[in-house]
């Protein structure tokens, strides 16, 4: 070895050293730590398995959404939040919306994310017998925003021959989008509206960063109660009190915030 | 508890567990590294590599060691991923395209854990855990044992060498990141992450559905992955998925984990140079930039700035319930300042304020406290620019721990500062100048240049997080991004080497009145102004086109 140059001699201490620590924390580790777990913590190492009459069901980690065939809320069951892994809590496609703040224009292509967020809101405002309504969104579901241009503003999102939110906007005669027509000349003005108090809280309507989120908020849980207790036939005072008992706490008081595990509440719910 | 006290409370925890840990892990790490004796284990493995581990290496040998490792490491993971199908525990995978096994052979061996892929469609086990797990070990170790050489230039006197990197490298994985990362993976396990060679299974959900179980030996890769600022994450969506981070109180351990040896090794460095207080000063440099920062994000995202987050009343997209918003922009804050780039919420859906921060973290070069071991070296690289001009100020050869800062050191120190940009600032304006490169845009306007802003700063800076919305996985970005990776990491190793090997060769000079003490508090705030100064100018236009554009009105 010594008569090889010095370039070819570290290369081989090189790819030596690689193997002999592909061996170490690649092989020996791994096993080591799944013996240890499998052992220690069978029932999580292996995903924390829930089952329902001896069959598994699904993963108390992992959200499912409570939809019928054709992607209806199953109204005895409570909801998830909406999803954005593969066609809903696919755990082979994970992934979050990745829309950004200011992703308020509809695209042929695409709704943006404050449709689908105005549109949410709606749809579960009337799924729970709430007012769906709130800031920068149309009452028929869409998002609130304005093209201005010189001598005319159009609701973008709102194609023709929808009515227009609002009529006028600083004197301009405010139109529907008329599809086809391109707006982007225009200054885009989002609009607040006057909405004061909203009933559907925020991860009602929003799309998790995995796609694959167990849990919903106390509040929107709270939201769901009657509907589930009226479906089910059970007293209102029941649910509420499964709800608190499938209900996580901040971790040591600070860390995290409360959540709803959707999962084990609806199959607390199916074996009352 | 409001949420506003409860996520203070949550950052306070934090840092009071990382000052728990600063002393015994940096004056363990200390020992690790400046030993003399040998372990068996050890011993049997240099006999393997065929090493002389007592034998000492000049600057540039040490460089070449870490190349050649470097290069070999990309050449077996590319191979690995283009042959997984004909392997073994591949879980029915094809083997990975090209482009795209180029491009994530250089993330996982440059540190960078930038993923165009989504691991649970594309990784089987075997290229997971023999694969991409075993980089996240050694290329952390690679950056510990440059860092650790960098401080022996400092410390060393009239010496050409630095140390041996074999024995850095194997030191540092085995006595370091293997103990920790074994014990951080059973209490991830213990918290709901799991650990499992089974194959794939289906199960029937309660109203008809089918749902798959992707198994995988997660807790493990998890553990390393955090502590060794990697960022690579078994699944798609990181730390968010709840197999990798089920609680709240995992998310808590998972940010620890990755801050945890970047802020215990100034510890390490104040001992070799044989004065703590100068540890104390670095460490607080890190920890001003780093509390400034998650002040910022978490007043941007917990103000929910923007129409859509003012429309649903909170910053929420993207974020998991069991974390909500304040955890989730710590956990960004600490990927960005570390060189991790793992996500446990998605940032192309922060406010655009918020995300702005996280691109300015990255753009400071990550520093505070930065990766495991680049951290450290990118920082003492700073200190050097204070140094110098501290010394333009008063008319005086600067001096840092003793050692002239000449003209070939400020220029060493120059050029490394200066890869940064270029990488950064040419790569953007090659990407949104092509349209092959704009196509990668998911959002439009102001929002979509941060799109490709994000890419790549994240690659050239070896952070490896994303605005995820960006479509990477083009023959174009697999590459440029690759090489931005590649350069990024490569370029800076050996300028800091270099710098090393100079710094190593010159008798030290006595501290005179006319010193600039480096231990004090106005050392601190000179080396934070000039951080923040130097990166401020020089991204400021790129930025005001993208977060600043989209934020303010």
């Amino acid at each position: 070895m010594d008569r090889m140059p010095s370039w070819v001699r570290q290369h081989i201490a090189a790819l030596r050293a690689l193997l002999v620590l592909t061996v170490v924390t690649g092989v020996i580790y791994p096993l080591l730590a799944t013996g240890v777990a499998q052992a220690l913590f069978n029932d999580k190492a292996n995903g924390s398995l829930v089952q329902k009459d001896g069959k598994v069901v699904g993963s108390a980690l992992i959200g499912q959404s409570f939809t019928d065939a054709e992607g209806n809320p199953v109204k005895k069951y409570f909801q998830s939040r909406p999803s954005a892994a593969g066609d809903g809590y696919d755990p082979t496609s994970t992934a979050a919306s990745n829309l950004g703040p200011e992703d308020i224009i509809d695209t042929p292509d695409r709704k943006s994310l404050l449709t689908q967020v105005c549109a949410r809101s709606r749809t579960v405002g009337e799924l729970e017998g709430v007012s769906g309504a709130r800031p920068y969104c149309t009452p028929d579901g869409l998002g609130a925003v304005l093209k201005v241009l010189p001598d005319r503003a159009a609701s973008v999102n709102q194609a023709c021959p929808a009515t227009p939110f609002i009529a006028t906007y600083q004197g301009l005669q405010v139109e529907c989008a008329r599809p086809g027509e391109d707006y982007s000349a225009g200054r885009t003005v989002p609009i607040r509206g006057n909405v004061t108090t909203v009933a559907v809280p925020p991860d009602a309507i929003t799309a998790s960063g995995s796609g694959l989120d167990p849990d919903i908020s106390v509040a929107y849980a709270e939201l769901q109660a009657p509907r589930v207790a009226r479906e089910r036939g059970l007293p209102l005072d029941r649910v509420k009190a499964l709800i608190a008992e499938h209900t996580t706490g901040r971790a040591l008081g600070f860390m995290g915030e409360p959540a709803v595990n959707v999962l084990e509440l609806n199959l607390a719910l199916d074996r009352s | 508890m409001s949420p506003t006290l409860a996520g203070i409370l949550f950052i306070a925890s934090l840092l009071l567990a990382l000052a728990l840990c600063h002393k015994p892990l940096g004056d363990y790490m200390y020992r690790v590294y400046t030993g003399t004796r040998h372990n068996a284990v050890e011993r049997v493995i240099y006999r393997l590599l065929g090493v002389q581990p007592d034998s000492e290496q000049r600057w540039g040998v040490y460089a070449r060691s870490v190349l050649a490792f470097s290069i070999v490491s990309i050449l077996f993971l590319y191979a690995l991923q283009r042959l997984q199908s004909h392997l073994f525990l591949a879980l029915g995978m094809e083997p990975v395209e090209p482009a795209l096994a180029w491009n994530i052979a250089v993330s996982f061996a440059t540190n960078t854990n930038w993923q165009a892929y989504s691991g649970e469609s594309t990784m089987g086990h075997l290229v997971q855990t023999a694969g991409l797990a075993v980089q996240n070990f050694v290329s952390a170790a690679v950056g510990m044992a440059v860092a650790i050489a960098l401080v022996r230039g400092f410390s060393r006197k009239k010496t050409h060498t630095l140390g041996n990197f074999w024995v850095d490298l194997v030191r540092g994985t085995i006595r370091i990141l293997l103990p920790i990362a074994f014990v951080a993976a059973l209490v991830l396990v213990a918290g709901g992450v799991i650990q499992t060679f089974a194959d794939h299974s289906t199960w029937t959900t309660l109203t008809g559905g089918r749902q798959t179980f992707t198994p995988g030996a997660v807790a493990s890769q998890e553990a390393i992955k955090d502590l060794g600022t990697n960022g690579g994450g078994f699944f798609n969506v990181n730390s968010a998925h709840p197999f990798e981070n089920p609680t709240s109180w995992t998310n808590w351990f998972e940010i620890f984990l990755l801050l945890v040896i970047a802020f215990c090794l100034p510890r390490t460095f104040g001992r070799m140079v044989g004065d703590n207080r100068q540890g104390y000063a670095i460490v607080a440099v890190m920890g001003v930039i780093a509390m400034i920062s998650v002040g910022l994000t978490n007043w941007a995202e917990l103000s929910a700035g923007g129409t859509v987050p003012q429309a649903i009343g909170a910053a929420l997209e993207g974020r998991e319930a069991r974390f909500g918003t304040s955890n989730s922009a710590m956990f960004a804050s600490a990927t960005t300042l570390t060189s991790t780039g793992a996500v446990d919420s998605f940032h192309d859906s922060y406010t655009a304020l918020g995300g702005g921060m996280l691109i300015f973290n990255m753009l400071l070069g990550e520093v505070a406290p930065g990766g495991v071991g680049s951290g450290l070296y990118g920082m003492l690289i700073l200190a050097v620019i204070t140094v110098f001009v501290a010394g333009l100020m008063v008319g005086r050869t600067p001096e840092y721990l003793g050692k002239k800062i000449g003209a070939r050191e400020i220029k060493l120190a120059s050029l490394y500062f200066l890869v940064t940009p270029v990488l950064v600032l040419v790569g953007t304006a090659v990407a949104m100048g092509t349209e092959v490169g704009r196509s990668a845009m998911l959002n439009s306007g102001p929002h979509g240049l941060s799109e490709i802003l994000y890419a790549y700063t994240s690659a050239s800076n070896n952070n490896g997080s994303a605005f995820a919305g960006v479509s990477a996985n083009t023959v174009f970005h697999n590459t440029t991004l690759g090489l931005c990776m590649a350069f990024g990491r490569f370029v800076p190793i050996v300028l800091a080497l270099a710098l090393a090997g100079s710094l190593a060769q010159q008798a030290p000079v006595p501290a005179s009145v006319g010193t600039l003490p480096t231990h004090r508090p106005q050392f601190v705030g000179l080396v934070v102004g000039v951080t923040i100064i130097l990166v401020a100018l020089t991204f400021l236009p790129a930025l005001a086109l993208g977060p600043l554009a989209e934020g303010i009105r």
